[in-house]
C-alpha cells in the first residue's frame, strides 16, 4: 500500500507545483492521475520515487518510509517501483535487450553491468517480457529503430523486469497515435492485473483514463479536486478539473468508444 | 522593423535610426582598431624586404625545384615517427580527456570546485601550443620522439575534453532519469544512461583530434622532439632547398591522406 | 503458456551484438591495431635512461617556474604580448576577407567547376602546413618581424575559414536559396539575401573562435622569427628564466580565458 501525508513541493524557482495532497492506494489498484498539464502530475509522481524530492509531507510504501532514505537505501526502494515515461526514455543507443536488462541495474554491481554480464535468471526473465510484450524477435535491435508503440513497449519490459511493486506511469501516451495508446494502456493495465500491482498513472485524455482505470484523480494548480470512480467525472467536475468547456461531447464520445473498445478487445 | 513618416510618406527602413547609429560606430570601432593594430605592425616591418620579397620567392622558387626525390629513403623513418607521435599522443590524451571531461561537465560533475579545477586544467591544455609543450619536454626528458608524444598529449586533453564536455552537457536527461529510476547507482548511471549517448561523438572528436594532431606533429621537429620537423629544420638551415621540396610534398600527402582517412572512418560512425 | 515451460524455453544467455558485424574484419581490425601499436612502440626508442635521469630534473625545472615572475622582464612580456594581439587581430580580419571569396568559390552550389577546383586548392594547401611552417618561409621572404607572423597566420585562417564556409553553404538549406533566386534576384544580391543570412550567425561564431586560435598560434610564431611574444618566451627558455617564462604562459593562458568569454558573450547577442 502507498501512503501519501500532505505531501507538498516547492520548486527553487518559487513554483508551489504540489499543495498537501494526501492520498492512499490500496494493493493492486491502478489509479488514473489526470489534470492540465502543469497540474503537477509529473511532480507528484517524481516524489514518489524521490527523482525530485518533496518538499514537506511523508510517503511510504509497505512499511517503508521513503522521503527520509539515504541514499543507498534509496536506490534499493527504487528498485521496487518500475517507471514508464512519456516519450518513453529508452537509451537509444543500447540494444532492446540492455534497455530491458537496464530495469535489473539496481540489483547487480557495477562491473557487471558494465561488461553486461547478467545473470541467467534475469536474462531469461527479459526473453519472456519481450515475448510477453510481444517484442521476442527484437531484441538485438537498437532502440532507435522502433516505433513509438514498440518503444513503450520495451518501456515497460523495463519497469517489469525490476519486479516492482508499484508502476510510475507518466503519460505513456502522449506521443502515440490513439490506437496505439490504447493497446498500450490495455497492456499496462493486463500486466497490473496480472501481477497485483498497483499503479499511479498520469495521463491527460480523459477517455482514457475512464476505460481503464477503477480510479480517478483530479489534479489542480497541485491539488487533488476530484478522488472517485471513472463515471463520476461530469461536466461539473471536470470544469473544475481543466476550466469551463462544453464537456457534453467529451462525455458522449466516451460511451460510444467504451463499447467499441470492448468491441476491440473483444476482438483481439 | 519600423517604418518613419517622412513626407513622401512611410519609408521602411531595416533599423531605427538610434539601432543604426549604434551599428554604424561599431563598425566604426572595429575599424578604428585594424587600422591602429596594422599602423603598429607596419612601423616594425622592413618595407624593403617585403618589397623584395617577390624576387626573393622566385629565387627560393627556383632553388626548389627540382625535388631531390633520392631523399625519400631518409625520410620513410621520419614519416613513420611522425604518425606515430600523433596516434599515441592522441591515445594517451584521451585516456585523461574523458576523467577530466566529466569532471568538468555540470550535469556530472561532483563539486563546483572540482569543476572550476577541471576547467583550468582544459583551458591551461589548450592555451599552450604543442610546440611549446614540445620545448619545455625536450628540456626535461630529452629530445626524441617521446617528447614529442607527451607533448601531443599533453595539448590534445584539453581540446578533447572541451569538446567532449560539451557533449556531455547535451545529452537527453530523460534517458539517465529512466536509468536513475531503476535504482542504479551513480557509476551506472554513467554507464548506461551517459556513455552510450556521447559515444558518437567521443568517436568523432577522436578521429577529429587525431587529424589536426598529424598536422602538428610535422612540426615538433623544429624544437627536437622528434618526426619529419627535424629534417625540415636542418634542411632549411643548410639551404638545402631541393630536400626541403621534397619534405614539403611528403607533409602535404600525409596530411592529405590522414584527412581523407578521418573523413572515412567520421563517415562510418555517423 | 505456464510459467515452468518458459522457464526452459528462453535462453539464459545474451551477448550484445558487436558494433562490426563482418566477424574477419572484426578481427582484422584488432589484429592489425595490435601489430601496429608494437611496431609503433618497439620503434619508438624511447631512452628510458635520460627519461629517468631527466625526471628529477624535471622536478627542479618545473620547480623553477615557481613563483612566476612578472617584473624582471615585464617591459618585454607586454611588447610581445601586444605585438601578438595586434597581429592577432588583423590576420583574424585580413584572413576572413580573404576567405569570403575563397569560401564562396570552393562551395559546389554556387562555383562553376574551374573556379571550385582553384579555391579547393588554395584551401588545401593552406589548411596542410601548419602555421609555423608558413610563418619560416614568411620570415624567408619578407624578414623577421610582426608582418611575417601577419602573413602566416591570414594564410592559415583562409584555409581554416573558407573550408567551414564552404561547408556551410553547402549545407544550407536549397528552398530558401531557390525562392529568393525565383524573385529574379541578381547574384549578389541572391548571395545577400539567401546565403548570407543562413551562414552567417555560425560565422561570427567561428571568426571569434579563428581569433581565440591565431592569438594561441602567434605565440609560436615568434619562434622562428614572425614577432610576437613567441621571441620572448624562446628568449626566456634560452636564458634559463623559467619563472619568466611561467609568467609569459600565465599571460597567454589568461588572454585565452578572456577571449573565450568575450566570445561567448558575443555569440549569446548576435544570437
Amino acid at each position: 500500500m502507498l501512503q501519501l501525508k500532505s505531501v507538498s513541493k516547492r520548486y527553487k524557482t518559487g513554483d508551489l507545483a504540489l499543495k498537501n495532497v494526501t492520498l492512499e492506494i490500496p494493493d493492486g489498484q491502478v489509479l488514473a492521475l489526470i489534470g492540465p498539464s502543469g497540474a503537477g502530475k509529473s511532480t507528484l509522481i517524481r516524489c514518489i520515487n524521490r527523482l525530485v524530492d518533496p518538499t514537506e509531507g511523508s510517503i511510504t510504501l509497505g512499511d517503508l518510509e521513503i522521503s527520509s532514505l539515504s541514499s543507498w537505501a534509496l536506490r534499493k526502494a527504487r528498485r521496487r517501483m518500475g517507471m514508464i515515461f512519456q516519450e518513453y526514455a529508452l537509451v537509444e543507443r543500447l540494444t532492446v535487450m540492455e534497455n530491458v536488462l537496464s530495469g535489473r541495474l539496481g540489483y547487480v554491481g557495477f562491473w557487471q553491468s558494465w561488461f553486461r554480464r547478467f545473470p541467467a535468471k534475469d536474462i531469461k526473465e527479459a526473453y519472456r517480457l519481450l515475448d510477453r510484450v510481444g517484442l521476442a524477435h527484437m531484441a538485438d535491435k537498437r532502440a532507435d529503430e522502433l516505433s513509438g508503440g514498440q518503444r513503450q513497449r520495451v518501456g515497460i519490459a523495463r519497469a517489469l523486469i525490476q519486479d516492482p511493486a508499484l508502476l510510475l506511469v507518466d503519460e505513456p501516451t502522449a506521443s502515440l497515435d490513439p490506437k496505439t495508446s490504447r493497446q498500450i494502456m490495455r497492456l499496462i493495465c493486463e500486466l497490473c492485473d496480472e501481477r497485483k500491482l498497483s499503479a499511479i498513472i498520469n495521463i491527460h485524455d480523459v477517455l482514457l483514463a475512464q476505460m481503464f482505470a477503477k480510479r480517478v484523480v483530479g489534479l489542480q494548480l497541485g491539488e487533488i479536486v476530484y478522488d472517485g470512480p471513472p463515471d463520476g467525472l461530469g461536466p461539473d467536475v471536470l470544469t473544475q478539473i481543466y476550466g469551463e468547456e462544453d464537456w457534453e461531447a467529451t462525455i458522449r464520445k466516451v460511451e460510444d468508444e467504451d463499447e467499441e473498445g470492448a468491441e476491440e478487445a473483444a476482438l483481439s | 522593423m519600423p517604418t518613419i513618416e517622412t513626407q513622401d510618406g512611410p519609408v521602411w527602413k531595416r533599423r531605427t535610426t538610434a539601432k543604426s547609429l549604434l551599428t554604424w560606430f561599431c563598425w566604426l570601432i572595429g575599424v578604428a582598431i585594424v587600422v591602429y593594430c596594422w599602423e603598429l605592425v607596419s612601423e616594425r616591418t622592413i618595407w624593403f624586404f617585403v618589397q623584395d620579397a617577390g624576387t626573393q620567392a622566385a629565387d627560393m622558387a627556383s632553388r626548389m625545384v627540382p625535388p631531390k626525390w633520392d631523399y625519400m629513403d631518409v625520410l620513410w623513418q621520419p614519416v613513420w615517427d611522425t604518425i606515430n607521435i600523433a596516434t599515441l599522443g592522441t591515445g594517451i590524451a584521451l585516456v585523461f580527456a574523458v576523467p577530466v571531461a566529466f569532471l568538468a561537465a555540470r550535469n556530472t560533475t561532483p563539486h563546483p570546485t572540482i569543476r572550476a579545477i577541471a576547467l583550468l586544467v582544459i583551458v591551461s591544455s589548450r592555451s599552450i601550443n604543442s610546440l611549446i609543450w614540445a620545448l619545455m619536454l625536450v628540456a626535461i626528458i630529452g629530445p626524441g620522439v617521446f617528447a614529442g608524444v607527451i607533448a601531443i598529449a599533453l595539448r590534445s586533453v584539453g581540446f578533447c575534453a572541451k569538446l567532449l564536455y560539451e557533449s556531455i552537457e547535451e545529452i537527453d536527461p530523460r534517458q539517465v532519469e529512466a536509468i536513475t529510476a531503476t535504482g542504479a547507482t551513480r557509476a551506472q548511471q554513467l554507464g548506461y544512461g551517459i556513455v552510450p549517448q556521447i559515444m558518437p561523438s567521443f568517436a568523432g572528436i577522436s578521429v577529429f583530434r587525431w587529424d589536426i594532431n598529424i598536422r602538428e606533429s610535422t612540426v615538433l621537429g623544429l624544437v627536437g622532439a622528434g618526426g619529419i620537423g627535424i629534417q625540415l629544420d636542418a634542411s632549411i638551415s643548410t639551404l638545402a632547398w631541393t630536400q626541403v621540396s621534397v619534405i614539403l610534398l611528403v607533409i602535404l600527402a600525409t596530411v592529405l591522406v590522414s584527412e581523407w582517412v578521418s573523413a572515412k572512418v567520421r563517415a562510418a560512425i555517423i | 503458456m505456464t510459467d515452468i515451460q518458459n522457464q526452459t524455453e528462453y535462453p539464459g544467455k545474451w551477448k550484445r551484438p558487436p558494433l562490426i558485424k563482418r566477424g574477419w574484419l572484426r578481427w582484422s581490425l584488432w589484429i592489425g591495431a595490435a601489430i601496429y601499436l608494437s611496431l609503433a612502440l618497439g620503434t619508438m626508442d624511447i631512452n628510458w635512461g635520460r627519461v629517468a635521469e631527466g625526471l628529477p630534473r624535471g622536478q627542479k625545472f618545473i620547480a623553477a617556474f615557481f613563483p612566476p615572475d612578472f617584473t624582471s622582464r615585464w617591459e618585454s612580456i607586454l611588447d610581445g604580448i601586444l605585438e601578438s594581439i595586434w597581429m592577432t587581430v588583423i590576420a583574424t580580419v585580413a584572413g576572413i576577407a580573404l576567405s569570403v571569396p575563397v569560401g564562396l568559390g570552393a562551395a559546389r552550389n554556387l562555383a562553376p567547376l574551374p573556379v571550385y577546383l582553384i579555391c579547393r586548392s588554395i584551401v588545401a594547401i593552406s589548411r596542410t602546413f601548419p602555421e609555423i611552417i608558413l610563418a619560416i618561409f614568411a620570415v624567408k621572404l619578407f624578414g623577421f618581424g610582426p608582418f611575417a607572423g601577419f602573413l602566416a597566420l591570414s594564410i592559415a585562417t583562409v584555409g581554416f575559414f573558407a573550408k567551414l564556409l564552404a561547408e556551410d553553404i553547402e549545407n544550407m538549406d536549397p528552398v530558401q536559396a531557390e525562392a529568393i533566386k525565383s524573385t529574379g534576384a541578381s547574384w549578389l544580391q541572391w548571395i545577400n539575401y539567401a546565403v548570407q543570412p543562413q551562414v552567417m550567425p555560425r560565422m561570427i561564431g567561428l571568426s571569434m573562435y579563428r581569433l581565440d586560435i591565431n592569438f594561441r598560434e602567434s605565440a609560436v610564431v615568434g619562434i622562428v622569427g614572425g614577432g610576437g611574444i613567441g621571441a620572448t618566451l624562446l628568449t626566456a627558455f634560452d636564458r634559463y628564466e623559467f619563472d619568466s617564462a611561467a609568467a609569459i604562459l600565465i599571460v597567454i593562458i589568461v588572454i585565452v580565458i578572456g577571449l573565450e568569454y568575450l566570445s561567448g558573450y558575443l555569440r549569446r547577442w548576435v544570437q
